[in-house]
């Protein structure tokens, strides 16, 4: 049984007099207990969206519609009223959001944030609470973290204040953290230094990651399971390493060869895919990546491609998937079933 | 004018310096210190060649890469550009040789007038110098450039706001390329977009260089598209280069402390890659360019930091091989004769500014604009 459970999530914005955004399109997806699970995706495929959905975030708003179930140890996240909700956020799902700066109440500092999660979910109070946020600093690993408790977020560098938001989303031990982007705003040095930070905190307490990133390299460095989106559709799901080493999806494929490899040589060509993501306009039916891909066939733009589970634990959205190498490639029928 | 051999130098550049006053007070301004954002850096870029600058944010590439075309006035130092000196040419000149160095940016959103449609943009400067007889001549090359970033000719009454990111940084390309520039600085021109679109423009500038055989100074802080670019690699921090080499043998064999610490940071997208490698984490955030350390700009985070000369001696570049370093025990490193030993991070602040982090910016981040 899986911790958490995706099913078909959608949402979509409508505005009066335009056509509506399907900014997710039945994404479903499984994070068990302790493992790392990605959503990998270009700008606009609905990665954050759905972690946004997960969480009852998204800005309520006439016109937001989200379907489909999020079911968190039994719970159907999408079915929780507000105040159960707030009781689940926080203490057994955390987040961690991209930009630390904006993520953190500027007027505030630091400690208070700190332990105004404690407060309302361990029911701590004053001199422990403030022994367990600088605790909980200094596991995260920011230097003399009584002092740093007073200060405001401002005063911290941004690989710190990084930290200072971990340490709020791990203060009560979730069982899943979700990381949206939560390197992205770093220089390399730092993002190594955040990215041990998580792997270690996810080993020694047992925490489910859900990783939300761009960045194919982070990924390759941390996942179990890496779920590849694309146009708000989960379009190819698999194991870290038979992704990397070998994969189906046309824009997975395509994805992997235009990254520029920083043990590649000089002078090595990318593999860019054509077009951008924005071409997806004249296909409202179809594979999403269709106009931009290389496998077209005229069935990719009649109906959404199913999704095949492939017979080696993997599942992708496509009717003309690359071969594995080495092999003749398989009528469709026999794949599917 | 030098000769045109196939090692020769279109951009010199000595000692440069760029300093910002840190300035206080309500009627009188003070200086109170300054900010030594360049501090000192020679380097050389070969006609025809790429040198990629990288460093992490606040290390000064973009000043540096803005000092060089003299859109911030440097404090000290030469830059000559095909043997011309530019930081003693009037202006008058120097405007007439900004034709043959323009500059791409990281942010086309930013750095394209809204109100401007493609042609206006693309029209402006060949007006500017005096480029092409008439109308019809400059369409005729505006036409051109647009085939060889490969625009369709309808973007030229259509506004930066109807392109995508990766066609407005094309746009961006046009340009600076429409006035057939010899050297281009291109300063982070693929952060902000996607990887695959990213990918269509690194490819662009590669085969931009070998169909005109242009020179560029790419700017960046993803040091895997540096390398993918670049023929020579100089490595930045806080100021300074601590490490030039080839690019290939930069990556092979970095001679630098800083230099392995960043290679060994940046994620690779393969697994077994990913698992094999050794992660040198470097403790603690960049130090302060307002105050910077004493000695080696590095010994506050360096792994192998000797209580010799470290603290006291300020290391200068010498050759190891084909490479530059700036480091006192460079060899010894690479021998394995030092070993690296723990750093404790130190917070850092700026002296006298108590409230201000010494480290704030961050690269823009990948991806924010379609």
């Amino acid at each position: 049984m899986a911790l958490l459970e995706v099913e078909d999530l959608s949402v979509t914005f409508a505005r009066r007099g335009q056509r509506a955004v399907h900014a997710v399109d039945g994404v479903s997806f499984s994070v068990d207990a302790g493992e790392v699970v990605g959503l990998v995706g270009e700008s606009g495929c609905g990665k954050s969206v759905t972690s946004l959905a997960i969480m009852g975030l998204l800005p309520k708003q006439p016109g937001l519609s989200v379907g489909g179930k999020a079911v968190f140890d039994g719970t159907d996240l999408l079915q929780l009223d507000d105040r159960s909700r707030r009781d689940i956020r926080g203490r057994d799902i955390a987040m961690i959001f991209q930009d630390p700066l904006s993520s953190l109440n500027p007027v505030i500092p630091i400690g208070l944030q700190v332990t105004e999660v404690l407060t309302r979910h361990r029911g701590m109070k004053g001199e422990t609470a403030a022994k367990e946020a600088a605790a909980l600093l200094d596991r995260v690993g920011i230097p003399d973290p009584k002092r740093r408790l007073k200060e405001y977020p401002h005063q911290l560098s941004g690989g710190m204040r990084q930290r200072a938001l971990i340490a709020m989303a791990v203060a009560c031990q979730p069982r899943l953290l979700i990381a949206d982007e939560p390197t992205t705003a770093l220089d390399v040095t730092i993002q190594a230094q955040i990215l041990e930070l998580l792997k270690d905190l996810v080993r020694d307490s047992g925490t489910a990651l859900l990783m939300i990133t761009h960045d194919l390299g982070v990924v390759a460095g941390m996942c179990d399971t890496v779920n590849v989106l694309y146009g708000g559709r989960v379009v190819e799901t698999a194991r870290r390493r038979p992704l990397f080493r070998q994969p189906r999806h046309p824009y997975t494929v395509g994805l992997l060869g235009s990254v520029p490899r920083l043990d590649a040589g000089r002078g090595e060509k990318l593999n860019p895919i054509p077009g951008s993501v924005r071409d997806l306009l004249p296909w409202p039916d179809g594979c999403a990546f269709a106009p931009r891909c290389a496998r077209r066939t005229d069935e990719c733009v009649g109906e959404p491609p199913e999704l095949v589970h492939a017979h080696d634990g993997r599942s992708y959205r496509c009717v003309n998937p690359e071969p594995l190498p080495g092999m003749v490639p398989a009528p469709r029928e026999e794949e599917s079933a | 004018m030098s000769e045109r051999t196939e090692n020769d130098i279109l951009v010199e550049v000595r000692d440069l310096k760029v300093h910002f006053p840190i300035k206080r007070g309500v009627l009188f301004d003070r200086v109170v210190g300054q900010v030594k954002a360049v501090d000192g850096v020679d380097l050389s870029i070969a006609r025809g060649k790429t040198y990629g600058l990288v460093g992490e944010s606040g290390c000064g590439k973009s000043t540096l890469g803005r000092a060089l075309l003299q859109l911030t006035p440097p404090t000290a130092g030469e830059v000559s550009f095909d043997g011309v000196e530019l930081t003693t040419l009037p202006s008058g000149k120097l405007r007439s040789m900004r034709r043959r160095m323009q500059m791409i940016f990281q942010d086309p959103m930013s750095s394209l007038d809204p109100r401007q449609n493609v042609e206006s943009i693309l029209t402006e400067g060949l007006q500017t110098h005096g480029i092409g007889a008439d109308r019809t001549d400059r369409r005729r090359i505006i036409g051109e450039t647009l085939d060889a970033v490969g625009l369709p000719r309808w973007a030229l009454s259509r506004y930066p706001h109807e392109f995508s990111g990766g066609q407005r940084q094309r746009i961006g390309i046009a340009r600076a390329l429409v006035l057939g520039p010899e050297l281009i600085v291109a300063d982070e021109p693929v952060s902000a977009l996607d990887v695959s679109i990213q990918a269509q423009v690194v490819n662009l500038l590669d085969e931009l260089q070998d169909s005109l055989g242009l020179t560029y100074l790419v700017i960046a802080h993803d040091l895997a598209v540096v390398r993918h670019i670049s023929d020579t690699v100089g490595v930045m921090y806080l100021g300074a280069l601590v490490e030039e080499a080839p690019s290939d043998r930069l990556y092979t064999e970095p001679l630098h402390p800083y230099t392995r610490a960043l290679m060994s940071a940046v994620p690779v997208p393969d697994p077994d890659v990913e698992d094999r490698r050794e992660r040198i984490l470097l403790a603690g955030d960049l130090p302060s360019p307002a105050n910077p350390p004493s000695g080696c700009r590095f010994h506050t985070r360096c792994p192998w930091a000797q209580p010799t000369r470290c603290a006291d001696e300020r290391p200068v570049l010498r050759n190891i091989g084909a490479s530059r370093v700036a480091c006192h025990f460079a060899e010894q490193i690479a021998s394995g004769e030092l070993r690296p030993h723990g750093v404790s991070a130190q917070i850092v602040r700026p002296e006298g500014e108590g409230d201000t982090p010494g480290v704030v910016s961050a690269p823009t981040e990948p991806g924010s604009y379609v």
